[in-house]
C-alpha cells in the first residue's frame, strides 16, 4: 500500500497555489495521473521521488515512511530509489545504452532481458546522441527498471514511441509489473495510453490533480 | 642561456594546476548548486584577481605572509614555512591569481548540465559522489579541459604578483616573464627574445589544441 497526503505551494501563471495530493493506492497497482498542463502533475511525481521537498506530507510506501514533515522525515532520493523516466528522458551523454543499464544495475541476466524487452539488444554501443527520439525514450525506461523499483514514476513515458512500438512496449511491460510487483504512477495527455497500461493488470485507479 | 627561468614556470605551472584543479572541482560543484549570499560573497573574492592589479594582490599577500608579522611569523615559527621569497609563496601566490580560470569554466559547465541528470542518477540509488564522477563530470570534459588549460597558460605569463612576493632569485623565483623583464633591463634582448617566444610558442600551441579539441568534441557526428 502507498499512503501520499502531500501539500506544496507552487508558482503557477495565476500566481502562488497550493498543490494538494492525498489517496491511498494498492500495492501493485496503476495509477492514472489526470489534470491540465500546469496543474502540478511533474511536481508531484519529483516530490515522491525526493527531488523537491513539500511544506507538509506524509509519504508511506509498503509500510516504509519515506517522508513525515512533522516528524522531519524525508529520505534522500538515493534512498527511495524510485524508478523516474523524465519527461526530457535525463539520459547521460557520456554512457552507452548497456553502459546506462550497467550503472543501475550488476544483474547481467536482467540487463539483457531489458535490452529485449525496449528492441536494443542491437544498439547496446550506441550514445544517446545516435538514438532516435523513440529509442532514448525506450532507454529511459528501461533505465528506470534496471534498479527493479517498487514504484515507478513516469512522466509522459510513451509521447516519442509510434503506436505498434508503444503497444509492443506496453504488453511487455505490464509482465515486468506483475513480476516484480511494481505500483506505477503515470502522468499522461493520452487517455489511451493510461488506459491500454491499466487494461488486464486488474488494480488501477486515476488521480486527478488541479490545484 | 639559462633555461632555469623557463623551467621554473613549467613546473609552477603544474604544481599551480594540479592543485587548482584538486580544490576547483569541490568548490565549483559546490558553486553550481544554488545561489546564497554567502556563496554570492565567496564567488565576488575568487573572481577578484579578474580584475584586481595582480602587484595589489602581491602586496597584500607580501603584508600577509611576511615572517615579521602575524600568519607569515606564526607559518614560520610553527611550521618552518616561509612564503615571501620562495617556491612555496610564487605556488600561493599563482593558486590565488589563477583561481577564477580554473571555477569560471567548470562551475559554469556545471550549471548547464540538466538537473534530471543528477536527480535521474540520484534515483537509481547512487550517492552525490558517485553521481559527481560518473555522470557530471565526463559530461563536461570539453570545459573541463578548457580550464586546466587556461590556468596552466595564465600561470606561465604571471608577472606582478609573482614578483612581488617571490623577487627576483635565481633558480627559487625567478620565473620567465621576471627573466623577460629582467633581460629587457640588462639590454640583453637576445635573451628576452629566447625567453619570450618559448612563452609565446607553449601558450599558442596550448590554446589552439584546446580550440581544436573542443570543436571536435561540439561537432555532432550526425552532420
Amino acid at each position: 500500500m502507498i499512503c501520499i497526503d502531500i501539500e506544496k505551494k507552487i508558482k503557477t501563471y495565476q500566481g502562488q497555489q497550493a498543490l494538494k495530493v492525498s489517496g491511498d493506492f494498492a500495492a501493485g497497482s496503476i495509477v492514472k495521473i489526470n489534470g491540465p498542463s500546469g496543474a502540478g502533475k511533474t511536481t508531484f511525481l519529483k516530490i515522491v521521488a525526493g527531488f523537491i521537498q513539500p511544506e507538509r506530507g506524509n509519504i508511506i510506501v509498503n509500510d516504509r515512511v519515506w517522508l513525515d514533515t512533522a516528524l522531519k522525515i524525508s529520505l534522500s532520493p538515493k534512498k527511495r530509489m524510485a524508478g523516474f523516466v523524465f519527461q526530457d528522458y535525463a539520459l547521460f551523454p557520456n554512457m552507452t545504452v548497456k553502459e546506462h543499464l550497467e550503472y543501475a544495475t550488476a544483474d547481467n541476466e536482467w540487463i539483457n532481458h531489458l535490452l529485449k524487452i525496449g528492441k536494443l539488444e542491437t544498439l547496446t554501443t550506441h550514445k544517446p546522441q545516435y538514438l532516435s527520439g523513440g529509442q532514448q525514450q525506450r532507454l529511459a525506461i528501461l533505465r528506470a527498471l534496471a534498479t527493479k523499483p517498487q514504484l515507478l514514476l513516469m512522466d509522459e513515458p510513451f509521447s516519442a514511441l509510434d503506436p505498434e512500438n508503444k503497444t509492443a512496449l506496453i504488453n511487455e511491460l505490464k509482465l515486468v509489473f506483475n513480476k516484480l510487483g511494481t505500483t506505477v504512477f503515470m502522468v499522461s495527455h493520452n487517455p489511451q495510453e493510461l488506459e491500454e497500461l491499466a487494461a488486464g493488470l486488474g488494480k488501477s485507479s486515476t488521480l486527478f490533480i488541479n490545484n | 642561456m639559462d633555461f632555469a627561468p623557463i623551467w621554473l614556470t613549467l613546473k609552477l605551472a603544474c604544481v599551480t594546476t594540479l592543485l587548482l584543479l584538486a580544490i576547483g572541482l569541490p568548490v565549483a560543484w559546490w558553486l553550481s548548486k544554488g545561489r546564497s549570499f554567502f556563496k554570492i560573497i565567496i564567488e565576488a573574492i575568487i573572481t577578484m584577481p579578474l580584475v584586481l592589479p595582480p602587484s595589489v594582490l602581491g602586496f597584500y599577500l607580501l603584508l600577509a605572509f611576511s615572517p615579521q608579522q602575524g600568519v607569515g611569523k606564526w607559518l614560520q615559527q610553527t611550521f618552518n614555512i616561509q612564503f615571501v621569497f620562495s617556491f612555496q609563496g610564487l605556488v600561493l601566490a599563482s593558486v590565488i591569481y589563477s583561481m577564477p580560470f580554473m571555477l569560471g569554466p567548470i562551475k559554469s559547465a556545471l550549471q548547464q548540465l540538466p538537473v534530471s541528470l543528477s536527480q535521474a542518477s540520484y534515483s537509481l540509488g547512487k550517492s552525490r559522489w558517485q553521481t559527481f564522477i560518473r555522470v557530471l563530470l565526463p559530461n563536461i570534459k570539453p570545459s573541463l579541459l578548457t580550464a586546466i588549460v587556461l590556468t596552466f597558460a595564465h600561470t606561465l605569463g604571471e608577472f606582478g604578483v609573482v614578483l612581488m612576493i617571490g623577487g627576483n632569485i635565481p633558480n627559487v623565483t625567478r620565473v620567465a616573464s621576471i627573466a623577460v623583464y629582467d633581460s629587457v633591463e640588462q639590454m640583453d634582448y637576445h635573451a628576452a627574445n629566447v625567453y619570450s617566444f618559448i612563452l609565446f610558442a607553449i601558450t599558442f600551441v596550448l590554446v589552439t589544441s584546446v580550440f581544436i579539441f573542443n570543436k571536435y568534441q561540439l561537432k555532432s557526428p550526425l552532420e
